[in-house]
């Protein structure tokens, strides 16, 4: 085997020469409230080995019951992919040893997945559409964590020994693999990205996980393979872990494509294997290689019965499926007279969302829309945060754009309305009232302010009423200065023209 | 010696429940009798003096204060197998690897005794994780069978049988594998049954072969073992394979049963159970059980049941593959033992492992990780469970001309101590009878039929019943028994020799 | 299948696939368990693999004895074991954790 790894080639040449095929597999841990074989809770961040019990501890004797409401989800998302439900399945014993697995055997649907052959249409940046094949989705419980302690960054290699939590062992998640993806040559990487993402968004809207790859609620393995262009002969496959954001997935994708025809161009075989995603490097490294190749013994599962979701259960399910984002986007585009690429732009900005909550909290959505894209677009670039990251709620959003609506603030007050909520002052009404932001709309008030001005500029009086009603302007200025922009302008010209008819 | 340890269960019950004797003396009796004799016998592995005495003062107490007892056994003396978990003694499954092991939950099964108000004595010996015949592989030294100290109770529940034989106990709890709780029976001349696949919880007993394990009552008399297993039988959400169905109402049965009369009941009698192989004392002890069930009025019927001759190979198929995956959790990274020899855990694992677990568990986890492998899974493993259909089979259609079938339990009377300890194929032939039930999940008994001519050793008659028709079961037994003992002048146990000390 | 589906009697294992299936086991046998459990393995093989002489190409496996299906739990919590009771068995902790070896092997 070789020991210096050959350069990387140039991307560009990469597609010139060779066709990249792809397969995805993404692990969502389901946000249930209990795991996937017992009653214990699946909250994040826990005190260690605070959330388990015999069962996910695999102690002698504890037995499995598996979790409905998990079984539900893995419906509902197979559903959602456009998957036929099986309607017979068990679980088996996949068989290996690990610290982080309590019984030394994962639970998992191995060969008979409760969910089979779907597919997702990908939409890429510029609007073309990529359908992606799903070879199945099922269920499995997640291992405990490990701490390495010694080693150099926590790290694995190097380390004195192991510190292990099982809080997060059973916690259910569900397995989620593409069929190969062939064809998408020079845009691997992007489609790679699109699927994850559009994935993403789809389990979101159906409410059973948050997945968060920060936290590593949804997980990325990629596999890719090159063929020489136009052999038509599949290459030998990597399988590349640990890519935990959406940029990663691009990454590991384009670099084990540039890794993979260094290897080839220098005449080498791809080894199949299993590689590691450095966050920081962008590259991928192998894994260390096993003295005995791995035989998971796989054995239906005898603690379990199995599982056949009768046709009534899944039409029930079925029914309860949200709008798909990308359904419900093409919907909001129609609805607010949107282009293709304004839409982009919002949903690029995490803006859909935003708007949306505050039109349903009242407001008009060109109004809405204006808000987040411009003046608060603003605020979350200068305070380095995402649009969901200001501290304003679209419910308060929409009660500034009610309140102008109402004339009882205008646009510049509005902006002041909202630096008090985002400076953490409270609910816009408390904003208004502590800073006395509302417009002056009082008739007394103001009279008194024009006649003041009126008396202040006599000259000016004498050319209204002779007939020259734009000279009104120097006078509606002296009164917005003094009420310190408070007055409603429209207002005040009205009052003006009154005075000196 | 006390008289009150040779009552039955069911007339020390009425003692304590009336006030002529208290729990507190009944348990001290058992407990007298087993510090004069287990160091002969050495059924026991565990012995929870305060505990048991605690436990007897609670239910006097509510003998004296007129309560109604919590269950027709309340304050009698139990043995447990050191298979079932236990949160205030040991469970050590005749392992090393669980020495001093003390489980943080109860298993379903123990937490129904204590309800129960029956005093657990203490856990009794066994062959390692249930794996044997003879209680000759506890890494805990043999128990010796009451009936000749140089020969083996039977296995792997030997310590359960004898603790009976030796009336150390007038009721213990068995687990049944393959022929577990039976066998042991035959050759100790008390009673065992294994109750209907998922009749009894399996929460917190500790696995051997998940998908043939049952746990079940062990007594002298067959009303005693039908008063306990309505005790601990019945669903039990924690256990996903307990069948959510009325207990079947045993006790009864075996009281009309006892009043002599089989009149239309069919009796199978198994063609390929019986016949070469078969001690000729036990089969003229079968025969001659047969001509009693005429006499009370059953329909004796022969049934071929052609797939039984294959039942224990694939039992040996099945039972090490399901070994192989429930006992690699014990690795020494969460409890039991841990041998500190090697830098890493998987060196740790391996050493503790080799160092644990004693030649039968080794053979059958090597044997067990074979027929998984990939290469040997369809000629190994798939076809043995393909078998297992065909035996379920013959059941079925044995199940249509005979409502119970029976055979002699064992091949053979009790043999000597150390003679089939290094031929492990002799040693499984023991199960040759006793298997099919496990493989096909239906219910099985073993009541004492006599003694063999030529070594005067006690012989089991095996009766098995359709899945949760045990109410059956229990009525021929009980016949049968009240026969026998009537045609012999008593109970059979009741000819055991006195232990020598 | 044949009659002779199975492996032969006498040279179904040997003592290098022994040595082979222990380490998947995890299990560090020594030398003389090996010439041992070689023999005896090989026996009994022998004799399980009758299961081969029957014919049953058309017959589904049994996984379950007792057919039962859809066993399932409401996603309701449990109380279940305290930090203290789940290391209490522990042969070391620290810092509320089970205390390991290093360990080897890449995570899976």
């Amino acid at each position: 085997m070789t020991t210096t790894a050959p350069a990387l080639v140039d991307y560009d040449e990469v597609v010139a020469r060779y066709e990249p095929t792809l397969g995805l597999e993404v692990h969502v841990e389901l946000s249930t409230s209990t795991k996937m074989f017992c009653g214990c809770p699946t909250d994040f961040g826990a005190e260690p080995n605070t959330q388990v019990c015999p069962t996910c501890l695999g102690l002698p004797g504890s037995l499995p019951v598996v979790n409905r409401a998990a079984v539900e989800a893995a419906i509902r998302i197979g559903l959602a992919l456009n998957c036929s439900i099986a309607p017979w399945g068990r679980f088996a014993r996949k068989n290996y040893f690990y610290p982080d697995m309590p019984k030394n055997f994962q639970t998992s649907q191995y060969d008979e997945p409760i969910a089979v052959d779907g597919w997702m249409d990908v939409q890429l940046e510029d609007g073309e559409v990529v359908r992606v094949g799903i070879e199945r989705a099922h269920m499995e419980e997640d291992t405990g964590k490990s701490l390495h302690v010694g080693g150099a960054d926590g790290r694995i290699h190097g380390a004195e020994y192991s510190l292990l939590d099982y809080n997060r062992a059973g916690v259910p998640l569900i397995e989620i693999v593409t069929k190969m993806i062939p064809g998408t040559g020079a845009r691997a990487p992007e489609v790679a990205r699109a699927y994850v993402t559009q994935l993403r968004d789809l389990i979101k809207s159906l409410g059973v996980s948050d997945v968060r790859m920060d936290q590593g609620s949804m997980r990325c393995d990629v596999n890719l393979s090159l063929s020489p262009a136009g052999s038509g002969v599949l290459g030998t496959r990597t399988e590349t872990k640990n890519v935990n954001s959406l940029r990663s997935v691009e990454r590991a994708v384009r670099h084990e494509m540039q890794r993979q025809a260094g290897v080839l161009d220098a005449g080498g075989a791809i080894v199949q294997e299993t590689r590691h995603f450095e966050e920081q490097s962008g590259t991928t490294r192998p894994g260390r290689r096993k003295e005995t190749s791995e035989d998971y013994r796989y054995f239906p599962e005898p603690d379990l019965v199995p599982i056949a979701p009768s046709a009534e259960w899944v039409e029930e399910l079925r029914g309860t499926l949200p709008e798909l984002p990308w359904e419900h986007r093409k919907r909001i585009q129609e609805a607010w007279g949107l282009s293709d690429e304004e839409l982009r732009d919002l949903v690029n900005a995490g803006a859909l969302e935003l708007i949306e909550a505050t039109v349903a909290a009242g407001a008009p959505a060109g109004e809405a829309r204006s808000w987040w894209v411009a003046y608060l677009a603003q605020q979350a670039n200068a305070r380095g945060v995402e649009l969901a990251g200001l501290p304003i709620t679209p419910a308060q959003v929409a009660r500034v754009i009610a309140l102008v609506a109402s004339g009882d603030l205008n646009n510049k007050l509005a902006r002041q309305v909202v630096d008090g909520v985002l400076a953490g002052e409270g609910e816009p009404d408390e904003v208004v009232e502590k800073r006395g932001l509302k417009v002056v709309s009082d008739d007394s008030a103001l009279v008194a302010a024009v006649d003041e001005a009126l008396a202040a500029q006599p000259d000016v009086v004498e050319k209204i009423k002779a007939g020259k009603v734009q000279a009104a302007g120097a006078i509606v200025g002296a009164v917005m200065k003094a009420t310190k922009g408070q007055a409603d302008a429209k207002r005040v010209r009205e009052l003006i023209l009154e005075r000196c008819s | 010696m006390s008289e009150l340890i040779r009552l039955t269960a069911h007339e020390l019950a009425s003692k304590i429940h009336s006030g002529e004797v208290s729990a507190v003396e009944a348990v001290q009796a058992h407990l007298d009798r087993i510090a004069e004799v287990d160091g002969e016998v050495h059924a026991f592995l565990h012995v929870a003096t305060e505990a048991a005495l605690a436990n007897a003062a609670l239910v006097d107490e509510a003998v004296r204060a007129g309560t109604a007892p919590a269950s027709p056994l309340a304050g009698v003396p139990l043995a447990l197998k050191d298979v079932f978990t236990t949160v205030d003694m040991p469970t050590t499954c005749g392992s090393k690897i669980l020495e001093g092991w003390r489980p943080p939950y109860d298993a379903t099964l123990t937490a129904r005794l204590r309800a129960a108000g029956i005093t657990i004595l203490g856990k009794t010996n066994m062959d390692e994780f249930a794996m044997g015949s003879s209680t000759e592989h506890s890494a805990y030294g043999p128990t010796r069978n009451p009936w000749d100290l140089s020969r083996i109770p039977g296995g792997s529940g030997g310590g359960s049988a004898a603790a009976l034989a030796a009336f150390e106990a007038p009721l213990a709890i068995g687990t049944d594998t393959g022929g577990s709780i039976r066998q042991p029976a035959a050759v100790t001349g008390t009673v065992g049954v294994k109750p209907t696949y998922g009749g009894v919880s399996r929460y917190g007993l500790v696995a051997c072969a998940s998908s043939l394990d049952q746990g079940g009552p062990c007594a002298r008399t067959v009303l005693d073992a039908a008063l306990l297993h309505e005790v601990v039988a019945g669903h039990d959400p924690l256990d996903s394979t307990s069948i959510d169905a009325p207990v079947p109402a045993v006790v009864e049965a075996a009281r009309i049963g006892a009043q002599g009369d089989l009149s239309g009941v069919r009796v199978g009698v198994v063609r390929e159970l019986g016949g070469e192989g078969y001690q000729p004392g036990v089969r003229a002890s079968f025969d001659a059980a047969l001509r009693r069930l005429e006499k009370l009025g059953a329909e004796v019927v022969e049934v071929s049941c052609p797939h039984f001759e294959y039942g224990l190979a694939a039992y040996y198929l099945i039972l090490p593959s399901e070994v192989s995956s429930n006992l690699a959790r014990f690795d020494a990274m969460r409890y039991g033992l841990r041998v500190d020899k090697g830098a890493s855990a998987e060196e740790v694992m391996a050493a503790t492992r080799e160092a644990g677990f004693g030649p039968e568990a080794k053979r059958r986890i090597i044997l067990g990780t074979y027929a998984l492998s990939s290469g040997y899974y369809d000629a190994y493993y798939g076809q043995a469970q393909k078998v297992r259909t065909l035996i379920s089979r013959d059941f079925a259609a044995a199940f249509e001309q005979a409502d119970v079938l029976v055979s002699p339990t064992a091949p053979t009377t009790a043999f000597p101590i150390g003679e089939k300890v290094d031929d492990p194929l002799a040693m499984y032939l023991n199960d040759l009878a006793t298997i099919p039930t496990n493989l096909a999940g239906v219910a099985g008994m073993s009541v004492p039929s006599g003694l063999a001519e030529e070594d005067g050793l006690p012989v089991g008659l095996q009766i098995m019943a359709p899945a949760l028709g045990e109410a059956v079961m229990y009525r021929v037994g009980a016949a049968f028994e009240a026969a026998r003992d009537a045609d012999e002048g008593g109970p059979l146990i009741a000819r055991v020799p006195e232990v020598a000390k | 299948m044949p009659a002779d589906a199975g492996p032969d009697t006498g040279g179904a294992i040997s003592r290098d696939e022994v040595a082979h299936l222990a380490r998947l086991a995890r299990l560090a046998v020594t030398d003389a368990e090996l010439d041992v459990f070689a023999g005896q393995l090989d026996v009994i093989l022998g004799a399980v693999a009758r299961v081969g002489e029957v014919a049953a190409e058309d017959i589904p496996p049994t996984s379950h004895a007792v057919p039962l299906q859809n066993v399932f739990r409401p996603d309701v919590r449990r109380p279940g074991l305290s930090q203290e009771q789940a290391l209490a068995g522990a042969p070391a902790a620290e810092e509320g954790r089970f205390r390991v070896p290093r360990i080897l092997g890449e995570e899976q």
